[in-house]
């Protein structure tokens, strides 16, 4: 009985998600290109390329760049934005509604708008011409220097709403007694927020960084619609790197990079729910 | 006299009031700005399919004049949008379909039932929130292709179930333990089986738990990019998310025809977005996990 319930999962998620995962090991230890026998065994070889490769390390700058980035400016920006939300601010349904909204767009809508956008010439180069600040307009998508840092952007743009709803939620399970009693004692605004809001919210802050930092470890569909990881590789994280090596057929070295990937993800899960998050899944809502 | 009481009062509200102000001001100022930045991509869009390109070029900002409509029209009356609104519908519904009994037996029997293994399988479901599809493409891809399941919706709608499976499970299991043993014993002794069990009593009670699978599912599936530009190799089979990429690169300099046709592929989404807010919003973020 017990296996008829369980076999339409079992099997969908082992032919899905688990045998290719298995495969894949397997293949990233072969020199392969997806068509001829799997023969050339090449032990670790495609791991040490991997490292030794300028192109592979420099998109895994780019995503620690861009978890520094996120867990730095985003999410105190998704928190401000909740505290501000939990206020009696009028119309803040619709705000929230509105804050969201990028989130579930798909992220080549999103890629595509921001390309137009962005582009030379395009609406906010023309709007700093305008109000005179033409001098400052550049290839927000082509230089090499500013690329990454617009692309960032356009991620908070696209997930902001969504850590502030995380901490909205947060926010409204503080009891509003624990606040006014502060008050009473004499607590200025920012003594109120920094000894009552933020260690009650530290859980779900720390949920939404480790959300963060997972999103932005495995971040392909916004970065491959808005930049393809160009120009010359000055915007790409380690998953377009790793769907330019599977376009080259190189399918075992591409291999070696997935799992790269997901072992990273591993470990940076394990090691943040052990020094962080252990004690906060429970309480959260958001997870069991 | 009555006047004379009353209007300390009014200037004491008075006081107050403006005493408020720039505080909230500030407050409204802010979330202004930054409604603006939310809404100002939006727009573009919008009245971006309604300017011909060298309108778009010399006045991005103001309103079209004059409103044009051919782009919106041309790409209303193309059979390949439609055809891609419908292979996103089918996909994302076949999707849907498949996840929501798996998921919701598998969890069944995890939460109602001890036997031997249960936590291991649990368990490995649960690993499967931090696997994205993203990384497991290419061996996914390969897995497909021996399958034979190029080319072919179902290769895109069945790792989609298979991905959404653990965040599912995951939502479902409190829904089924919180549901007490009398009842599964009350039924048990007269005479239900199992199945009988879980499709008459369980599925009803944890309604709002499948309708937030759903609801993730059909967002998760409509938005995805990587799987069906892969496995799609036909244009008949385009879903809408590559035929706006598609659009966006064969198109380049027709700036106001690809604005049209990302507006008319954002609709359903926020139309969806308008109906179902609140189960969005809460199995969005509950399926945070899976990001």
């Amino acid at each position: 009985m017990i296996i008829a319930f369980l076999s339409p999962a079992l099997i969908l998620y082992g032919v899905f998600v688990i045998y290719p995962i298995v495969q894949s090991t397997r293949y990233s230890l072969y020199d392969w290109n997806g068509l001829e026998a799997l023969d050339k065994f090449v032990g670790f070889d495609n791991f040490r390329r991997a490292f030794s490769d300028a192109n592979f390390t420099a998109a895994l700058r780019h995503n620690v760049i861009l978890i520094v980035l996120s867990l730095a400016f985003q999410i105190p920006f998704a928190l401000g934005l909740a505290m501000l939300l939990n206020t009696r601010i009028k119309g803040r349904a619709i705000l929230r509604t509105l804050f969201f909204a990028p989130y579930v767009l798909s992220e080549v809508v999103t890629g595509v708008v921001w390309r137009q956008i962005l582009r030379p010439k395009g609406l906010l180069d023309q709007v700093m011409t305008t109000v005179g600040l033409g001098a400052h307009t550049q290839g927000w998508l082509s230089n090499p220097d500013v690329v990454l840092y617009a692309l960032f952007f356009v991620i908070s743009w696209k997930y902001f709403g969504f850590h502030m709803v995380i901490m909205l939620a947060g926010l409204q399970q503080i009891p509003k007694e624990l606040g006014e009693a502060a008050s009473i004692d004499g607590a200025t605004s920012w003594q109120k927020f920094r000894y009552v809001t933020l260690p009650l919210l530290g859980p779900t802050i720390r949920v939404s960084g480790f959300l963060s930092i997972i999103g932005a470890l495995q971040l392909f569909d916004l970065v491959w619609v808005t930049t393809k990881g160009g120009p010359i590789g000055s915007s790409s994280t380690m998953a377009t790197y790793l769907y330019d090596q599977f376009r080259k057929s190189l399918f075992g070295y591409a291999s070696a990079v997935s799992i790269v990937i997901f072992v990273l993800s591993l470990v940076v899960a394990l090691l943040y729910q052990r020094f962080a998050l252990r004690r906060d899944l429970g309480g959260t809502g958001l997870v069991g | 006299m009555a006047d004379f009481s009353i209007s300390p009062d009014v200037l004491g509200g008075s006081y107050k009031r403006r005493r408020w102000r720039p505080d909230r001001l500030g407050l409204y100022v802010i979330a202004m700005f930054v409604l603006g930045i939310i809404v100002l991509p939006l727009t573009f869009s919008v009245l971006g399919g309604f300017r011909t390109n060298k309108q778009l070029v010399a006045h991005p900002v103001a309103l079209p004049h004059p409103w044009v409509f051919s782009n919106y029209t041309s790409i209303l009356s193309s059979s390949s949008f439609w055809r891609q609104v419908w292979n996103s519908t089918f996909i994302a519904l076949t999707a849907t379909f498949v996840v929501l009994p798996a998921a919701s037996m598998a969890a069944f029997v995890i939460s109602r039932y001890s036997f031997k293994g249960r936590e291991l399988i649990y368990g490995l479901f649960t690993l499967g929130l931090l696997f994205p599809a993203a990384v497991a493409i290419l061996p996914l891809f390969i897995t497909l292709r021996q399958a034979g399941l190029l080319s072919n919706p179902l290769g895109v709608a069945l790792p989609q179930a298979a991905f959404g499976l653990p965040l599912a499970i995951v939502i479902m299991r409190p829904f089924f333990r919180a549901i007490p043993q009398e009842i599964q014993d009350a039924a048990a002794i007269d005479g239900c089986s199992p199945f009988r069990f879980y499709w008459s009593i369980m599925l009803p009670l944890s309604r709002p738990a499948l309708s937030t699978i759903a609801v993730i599912t059909i967002v998760g599936s409509w938005n995805s990019f990587l799987l069906p530009l892969l496995v799609l190799v036909d244009p008949n089979e385009h879903t809408l998310p590559i035929g706006v990429n598609n659009i966006s690169s064969q198109y380049s300099t027709d700036f106001a025809r690809v604005l049209a046709y990302t507006t008319l592929s954002m609709i359903p989404a926020l139309i969806f977005y308008a109906i179902a807010e609140r189960q969005i919003v809460g199995g969005l973020t509950a399926g945070a996990v899976r990001e």
